[in-house]
């Protein structure tokens, strides 16, 4: 245990930083607490740091559910849940296909064909947005929901691909080729092999998935600019750029839009990091 | 009969593959191409016009005030991204990696910005950064620099042109610097102490250990966040949308903005797809050869 000594003064120090550190992190959740708890009466942009006087509910009932001249986010926050689920099982379960065919059944080219995929994780998707507005149009799909989970099932691949593959090349070479010593096939590898040990690797893609789906703003106004169809984030932006919608409302949408993911992160963390670190190419 | 086997699985893992593969060729690579074509064709109104123009849009584009506005903010944005996020990702790292009590606590608290969505953040953070008035007083983050006597440092932040992009950059670096610290923090678990304990026996004080023995070993997640923030960076969208929109005198605007509002709100399609090849071969500068030395040395092991 010998870590460069340290003096009890540079302890002190040390804890001092780190504690400075998560006050700035922690700063913009303060002001989304404090003023969502405030009513309308008390919402003061010159008392921002201020404690509630009294605790007041009535800014995320608005937000919810609307007030004067606008529309609350309750249907926002189905549609959000209506896109992320079936598009995070979609892509979620490609993946895994893709994952494994990678990893334990590479052929000639696997390695370009899956550098290829990896490719699409990247792109700026400006540079597919024309065509999948015109491509969606065609099949009846633009300005729906399905429109907006095919986009997020299809550009959720490479991603779900990469997590599975590194996942799977965990499994040792032996116990596939037992399996198939006893007859298995390439699925019946992949069911009796493969996904009875697949569960912490669909926590990890699914976790992701579902993350990135809730927090994308891009699809979302692109695809779904229809107020009935629009996913939280859409939504709340144009109720925090609204002039009419008090301060302390947008605090409360803001508040409500987060705490899927936040909730996601805070108990499922661990899981969590693993997808992050797994973005930077590293298994 | 072996073989007749292999070759019939070999079959059944390419149908296994197929869906994603087809998905992957004519949402990525079909629409890619397809957006060079309209790039370079006359689709400036809403309808379609695909005569060919050549590389008109282009020209016209990097002839346009706003747009060269619009890279020099993305350089001064990616700069101060980069820079910030990788500095106070290293350092929480290296602190927290000192046998700190309650360092899961203090992870979860760096890296909790991470969950949220840029939306979110551009909300919050535009409030954070309403200057106030003279006359009013401040609000936000001046209020509390006046509070605790730094009022010096008070700034217009992004409703002030001279600061304009840097103010986004400040949210940003809030948001994904504890995505650094998580790579450097696994990073660091993973160089055995034995290491920087034979660097101290040769008489390197701590500094040293940390410059000619830790950075060297880290240069491989120096490399990954680099080019992970930096794609982040050159695709900033959503958060300008939230925080400020192209602010004044597109002080705040970037080329992903301006390529959604030119497309969709302007209907100047053709233009739209220039700005949006432009992003693509910056970030393809960025992301190809990483992708190519990546999956070539794992493929050595």
């Amino acid at each position: 245990m010998t870590l460069g000594k340290m003096l009890p003064w540079q302890r002190v120090l040390l804890y001092l930083v780190l504690v400075g550190f998560a006050t700035f992190y922690l700063m913009p959740v303060y002001v989304l607490v404090v003023t969502s708890l405030k009513s309308f009466a008390e919402v003061n942009l010159y008392r921002m740091w201020d404690l509630p006087h009294s605790f007041s509910l009535e800014s995320f009932r608005k937000a919810l559910l609307g007030g004067f001249g606008f529309t609350g986010l309750a249907h926002n926050f189905m549609n959000s849940f209506y896109v992320a689920i079936p598009a995070t099982l979609a892509s979620a379960f490609l993946g895994s296909l893709n994952g494994y065919v990678l990893s334990k059944w590479r052929f000639r080219g696997s390695n370009t064909m899956f550098t290829l995929l990896l490719f699409g994780m990247f792109i700026p998707y400006q540079s597919i947005l024309i065509p999948l507005v015109q491509t969606l149009m065609k099949l009846g799909l633009y300005g729906s929901i399905p429109g907006l989970i095919l986009a997020h099932t299809v550009y959720g691949i490479p991603i779900t691909t990469l997590i599975f593959r590194n996942y799977y090349a965990t499994v040792p070479k032996e116990l596939v080729e037992a399996a198939r010593i006893d007859g298995a096939g390439v699925l019946g590898v992949y069911t009796r092999i493969m996904l009875p040990v697949s569960m912490p690797g669909f926590v990890v893609v699914m976790i992701w998935q579902f993350t990135s789906i809730w927090n994308d703003f891009l699809f979302a106004v692109t695809i779904a600019q229809n107020p009935a169809v629009q996913p939280v984030t859409v939504a709340l932006n144009n109720l925090a750029g609204s002039y009419i919608v008090e301060w302390n409302v947008q605090m409360a949408g803001s508040l409500m839009a987060a705490l899927p993911t936040l909730l996601v992160y805070i108990f499922l963390g661990r899981y969590f990091m693993r997808g992050l670190l797994a973005g930077s190419l590293k298994g | 009969m072996r073989k007749r086997r292999l070759k019939g699985e070999r079959l059944v893992t390419l149908l296994l593959l197929l869906p994603s593969v087809i998905a992957v060729c004519v949402f990525v690579y079909g629409f890619i191409g397809w957006t060079g074509y309209v790039s370079m064709s006359n689709w400036n109104q809403l309808l379609p016009d695909y005569t060919f123009v050549g590389l008109r849009n282009f020209l016209k584009l990097f002839a346009h005030p706003r747009f060269q506005i619009d890279l020099r903010n993305l350089a001064v944005f990616t700069a101060l991204f980069l820079t910030g996020s990788l500095i106070i990702g290293f350092l929480l790292a290296v602190l927290l990696d000192r046998k700190v009590r309650a360092e899961g606590f203090f992870r979860t608290i760096y890296l909790y910005p991470m969950s949220l969505s840029f939306i979110v953040t551009g909300v919050v953070w535009r409030w954070l950064m309403n200057p106030g008035s003279p006359q009013m007083g401040s609000t936000g983050i001046n209020l509390l620099l006046e509070k605790i006597g730094l009022g010096f440092l008070k700034s217009g932040w992004y409703t002030d042109p001279r600061v304009g992009i840097k103010a986004v950059a400040v949210a940003a670096i809030w948001q994904m610097s504890g995505y650094v610290m998580a790579m450097y923090l696994a990073g660091l678990r993973g160089i055995p102490e034995e290491l920087r304990e034979a660097a101290r026996v040769d008489g390197a004080n701590e500094w040293q250990v940390y410059r000619y023995v830790i950075l060297p070993l880290l240069r491989p997640i120096t490399l990954g966040a680099i080019i992970i923030l930096g794609h982040i960076s050159l695709k900033i969208y959503d958060l300008i949308v939230a925080m400020t929109g192209p602010g004044i005198g597109f002080s705040t605007d970037v080329p992903a903005y301006f390529m959604w509002e030119t497309t969709f709100h302007a209907n100047r399609f053709a233009q739209g797809a220039a700005i949006a090849v432009i992003l693509l071969l910056m970030v393809s500068l960025l992301i190809v050869p990483y992708l190519i030395f990546s999956v070539r040395r794992e493929a050595e092991v």
